[in-house]
């Protein structure tokens, strides 16, 4: 029994790590309609600036508790100086071109920032393991668990409602929903569509940058951490549906959990029970477990 | 009396919208109808439903007997129902003359190639041959797409608002050339329209729609003259004296 | 076609390129050949790209033909080149007959990140696969090629050889059927499947063919590609691989099937150069390149040469 309880809590932790990408790419895309594959940058990014931020902050000697601001400030200055610099330099000039031309581009921006990043950080590996360590561990049944993976439930929680809250009851999240909902008559309604999409550009990069930095304890910061990450977002997002933020975090759970028994029973078959998932789902339901109506053609 | 085509009962909605409510209509061999209503009344809808482009949420549409409902587009195209549409649906990056080669092709034409030409010449369209079908005027674009549903030589050719969206002074030219295609082959024409010029020219029967119903249905002067036809689709209203 | 002179050049660049194997520097008989048996990769994508699709997952069939090509020559012991390529075709056209049913169904982003997903399982199965050589993979050696001993240090040679003739061949296959109704249809199909679908033809049918016969090119590339390096590894069917074929398409662009190999030889080219000088900047350059095509020459470099030509 307490080894089914281990797996469903690694299930929960890895969807938690899943959540906190999809909900990014899910609402750029819900918004923009574009599937930005620099996402995995933008995440690898935020593990590298919170390498170099809280690494400096523990090796300054300050209070190891205020570490993890330094994650969380990291993820902020990750999203809101690369976002609007892609968004703005590089997006903005692109809108209304075909989806797949916009996912190239934005594949095309993953391959700059992805060298950006070997340019500013070299190829060594970067180690930040005192915020991963400092909590302890604590036990279900004879296993020990670091109680850094709890931070990570519990901040995945937390964004997801907060995230639920700025949507649904903010005047803010409501502009937001308008223009996933129609980008054309919100415009017309006078609805500055332009800083919607950089606010939720930006804000999309910030939750990458935070999947980031909050991993960044937990691996060693290399180059090529973001590459692996979209594809493995991109699932989570289909199951749950394009721009559906509830899709997002029950695509998370169905992925993790899942996973979770794959690793366990049957190892290998890792990345084919998450892909495997992925192709279920969309053989039942085509466009993913939460999906809006669409208007007719002809 | 063997009516080609015949729909009984159907109905359809969208939430609280209703597009048809127990539509019943049947229509001859060889007879050109045109459907009018206001926008919203549920013409296309019924296009829709008789090419399986919807499915209607009760009712029965038989062609020649078979049952329609169920099938999709590609099926009832088969069984000989053609259609063109009120936004022309080609190919944009084609030119016409491979448009036209690609629906001969469909068709298993057995000489390709002289049957567009043909096709081209018929409707005019010889001149626009190379240019890509995307950039032409609304008008050319409208012919091709109605020549392209001629192809398949189909015994039912429903047309979306042929002239909608054409200069008033090539209106009549269009009909023109369509009707000239079709005639003496037996081809039943139900054509939607808005303008009631072209509808009292070529049409020899005329049915109304309003929010969903059949309102009128029968000889043009009779339903054009009608009172709920001329509030409901027309337009105007009669006044007790003027 | 007026003018159409595909047909010419593709035999007399497959002359000239032919003409090179007996004497030609090693190091130019490996890019060609690596070129070529990329380019039909290349040329599988162009036909899908045809029909309005973009595959990021090619790299599923190029990673199969190689490791069963491999695996033909390492497990069971039938090291003939052309037995080897033959299986590396049929292996992918067969796992492309089966995904192809569902793939066929999806369009846009879906058929892209799906096709990606397949892909990835592939490289997940490798990957963690220590009797195929995990991350590492395992070399191959031919010994004979359709049954005719190789002699020592010449087996390249012949290899190359044989991508020129693969090429020349597929090269006018997918020619001709380009310039055929099916043709016409699939690029209809990119243009307005619903009409397509109202004038009676089956979308899902071209759709499903054009991306077996995209899946067979590509395990056929990775069969030649094998052969050429003499190695294989999982690299071939991660979605970097995969991207990289893209590139390679839009770069050449889709208005002729000499332009994907063009394309990949000049890709493969700056990509050794830059390995050599700037190998930390490489994918910062492909991004800006993919970019600048996007942007400026969005039919690709073949484009230049359509554009040239009519001009003349």
């Amino acid at each position: 029994m307490s080894s089914i309880l281990a797996i469903l809590f690694d299930g929960v932790v890895y969807s938690s790590w899943l959540f906190m990408m999809a909900a990014g790419l899910t609402l750029i895309y819900g918004v923009m309609r574009i599937l930005n594959i620099a996402h995995g940058s933008l995440y690898a990014l935020g593990a590298y600036a919170a390498a170099t931020i809280a690494g400096a902050w523990l090796a300054a000697g300050y209070a190891p508790v205020g570490s993890y601001a330094m994650l969380a400030l990291a993820a902020v200055l990750v999203g809101v100086v690369v976002g609007p610099l892609v968004e703005r330099g590089l997006l903005r000039r692109m809108y209304g071109q075909d989806e797949v031309v916009l996912l190239l581009v934005t594949y095309a921006a993953f391959l700059m920032l992805e060298d950006a990043i070997k340019l500013v950080w070299g190829v060594e590996s970067k180690l930040l393991t005192e915020p991963y360590s400092l909590p302890g561990n604590f036990h279900i049944g004879a296993l020990a668990y670091p109680r850094y993976n709890l931070v990570l439930i519990t901040v995945a929680i937390v964004t997801g409602l907060a995230l639920a809250w700025a949507l649904y009851r903010t005047r803010q999240g409501k502009l937001l929903l308008a223009v996933i909902h129609d980008r054309e008559i919100s415009a017309a309604m006078g609805i500055n569509v332009t800083r919607v999409y950089l606010v939720t550009f930006t804000l999309g990069s910030m939750l990458a940058g935070l999947g980031g930095a909050l991993t960044a304890p937990t691996i060693a910061v290399s180059p090529g951490i973001g590459v692996e990450v979209i594809v493995l977002s991109f699932a989570v997002v289909v199951v749950g549906g394009l721009g559906s933020l509830g899709g997002a975090a029950l695509g998370a759970l169905l992925v993790g959990v899942v996973r979770s028994f794959a690793v366990r029973y049957w190892p290998e078959a890792e990345l084919f029970t998450i892909y495997g998932v992925m192709a279920l789902v969309l053989i039942a339901r085509p466009k993913g477990l939460f999906s809006a109506p669409e208007a007719r053609k002809i | 009396m063997n009516p080609v085509l015949v729909a009984t009962g159907l109905d359809k909605s969208f939430g609280a919208v209703t597009a048809a409510a127990d539509i019943t209509l049947s229509f001859e061999r060889a007879t050109v109808v045109s459907l009018i209503g206001a926008n919203g009344a549920g013409k296309t809808t019924f296009l829709n439903m008789v090419t399986g482009y919807l499915k209607p949420d009760r009712g029965s549409i038989r062609f020649e007997g078979r049952e329609l409902t169920g099938h999709t587009p590609r099926e009832i195209t088969g069984l000989g129902i053609g259609r063109s549409f009120q936004i022309p649906q080609l190919f944009h990056s084609l030119s016409v003359r491979e448009n036209l080669l690609v629906a001969e092709g469909i068709a298993h034409a057995t000489h390709v190639e002289a049957e567009t030409d043909a096709v081209l010449a018929r409707f005019d369209l010889a001149s626009y041959g190379g240019q890509p079908a995307g950039l032409l005027p609304e008008g050319v674009r409208k012919l091709l797409d109605v020549a392209m549903a001629l192809v398949a030589k189909p015994k039912v050719l429903l047309l979306d608002e042929p002239t909608s969206g054409v200069a008033a002074d090539e209106k009549f030219g269009i009909m023109d050339l369509v009707m000239g295609a079709v005639r003496g082959q037996g081809v039943t024409v139900l054509f939607v329209e808005h303008d009631m010029d072209i509808v009292a020219r070529y049409a020899a029967r005329v049915v109304a729609f309003y929010d969903g119903r059949v309102i009128a249905d029968g000889e043009p002067a009779r339903v054009l003259g009608a009172a709920d036809v001329r509030r409901y689709v027309i337009g105007e209203e009669t006044h007790a004296a003027t | 076609m007026r003018g159409d002179r595909t047909v010419p050049v593709l035999a007399v660049a497959s002359a000239a390129l032919l003409a090179l194997a007996p004497a030609a520097p090693q190091w130019l008989v490996f890019l060609l050949a690596l070129a070529l048996s990329k380019g039909l990769v290349v040329l599988g994508l162009v036909l899908l790209m045809r029909t309005g699709l973009v595959s990021f997952g090619q790299g599923l069939y190029f990673g199969l033909g190689a490791y069963s090509a491999a695996l033909l020559a390492n497990r069971a012991g039938l090291a003939d080149a052309g037995l080897m390529i033959v299986a590396g075709t049929a292996c992918a056209a067969a796992v492309a007959g089966v995904l192809g049913l569902l793939l066929a169904r999806y369009r846009e982003i879906f058929f892209a990140m799906l096709s990606l997903a397949f892909s990835m399982i592939l490289y997940g199965g490798l990957v963690k696969s220590s009797a195929l050589g995990s991350t590492d993979g395992f070399n191959l050696h031919a010994k004979e090629f359709g049954g005719m001993a190789l002699a020592a240090g010449l087996e390249r040679r012949v290899f190359y050889a044989g991508s020129v003739v693969a090429v020349f061949v597929t090269g006018l296959i997918v020619h001709r059927y380009l310039s055929s109704h099916w043709g016409r249809l699939s690029a209809a199909i990119r243009d307005n499947e619903l009409r397509v679908e109202y004038l009676g033809a089956s979308v899902y049918r071209v759709v499903y063919v054009n991306y077996v016969a995209a899946g067979a090119l590509a395990g056929m590339g990775g069969a030649f590609a094998a052969l050429a390096v003499g190695h294989v590894d999982p690299e071939t069917a991660y979605w970097t691989t995969s991207g990289e074929f893209v590139f390679i398409a839009i770069l050449g662009g889709t208005g002729s099937v000499l332009a994907p190999f063009l394309s990949t030889a000049i890709f493969e080219a700056v990509r050794t150069i830059a390995n050599q000088y700037a190998p930390n900047v490489w994918q910062m350059t492909l991004g800006i390149a993919m970019l600048a095509i996007i942007m400026f020459l969005p039919r690709g470099l073949w484009s230049l040469v359509a554009r040239g030509r009519r001009s003349a």
